[in-house]
């Protein structure tokens, strides 16, 4: 099973919006995942363990997993590149 | 865990400001005054926003979305503010990015992960985008405050009364 983080700054509001979008595209496509909602600064605690991040905040860091920024799911616009983004990731 | 309260206190109109900055430092001030938050929430929020910026483009009004820890919170509640001339902010995810933003919905949460229904909904209207230029427009307080609570679906409430 895939470890995906959901990494907001404060680990409140906007990864919670994220968070439920992802187990509901991870649902109807028949995919479980492991899904941590999380705040950026506790990202380290799951470096080794860590599938992909998908993420509302801007990293600089270089991470051994790949990072999908998560805003359209906040705006609607190009919403459904990042679901394709996300799936293409959760089925390699 | 308390309840949300919405209120006309919460409304701010027209506010101006420089930067964004002053909108955080004015906005935070209105909360503190009505004891929705600590003192520590103003420095705590403006240094969340420079860190993690909260600036959205929509498909209309560009809008903003600053939020801090919750241990700076007392009660739980979304304050908005429509700004008399538009203020650039960092765009979520940027790092220097900015969008001119013409409302503001400053998040006062008092747990993690809570309020995902109020933030769906909050998510929900950044996609309409002429609801946005519809608040805008709100000539009272008042007005706004019913416009929000309609869309954010806090029905519930009478000015005053909590959720």
């Amino acid at each position: 099973m895939k470890q995906v983080l959901v990494a907001c700054g404060a680990g409140i509001a906007t990864s919670t919006v994220v968070n439920n979008a992802i187990e509901e595209l991870a649902k109807e496509n028949g995919i479980k995942i492991d899904l941590k909602q999380i705040k950026i600064a506790e990202i380290g605690t799951y470096e080794d363990t860590a599938d992909l991040l998908v993420t509302t905040a801007m990293t600089k860091k270089d991470y051994p997993f790949p990072v999908i920024n998560a805003r359209t799911f906040l705006t609607g616009i190009g919403v459904e590149d990042t679901k394709k983004q996300i799936l293409e990731e959760l089925l390699k | 865990m308390s309840e949300l309260r919405f209120d006309e206190e919460v409304i701010l109109l027209n506010l101006e400001a420089a930067d964004y900055t002053e909108v955080l430092q004015q906005m935070g001030e209105n909360l503190v005054k009505h004891h929705y938050v600590k003192e520590s929430f103003i420095p705590a929020i403006i240094e969340r926003e420079q860190e993690f910026a909260t600036g959205l483009p929509t498909a209309g009004v560009s809008v903003a979305i600053p939020h801090t820890d919750a241990v700076h919170v007392n009660q739980k509640t979304i304050s908005i503010a429509t700004l008399k001339n538009p203020v650039d902010f960092v765009i979520m995810g940027e790092e220097s990015e900015t969008t001119p933003v013409q409302i503001v919905f400053m998040l006062a949460m008092d747990e993690p992960h809570s309020q995902l229904k109020l933030l769906q909904n909050l998510m929900k209207i950044f996609q309409e985008d002429t609801f946005l230029e519809q608040l805008l427009l709100s000539e009272s307080v008042t007005e706004m405050l019913h416009q929000a609570a309609d869309k954010l679906h806090l029905h519930n409430f009478k000015g005053g009364e909590k959720l």
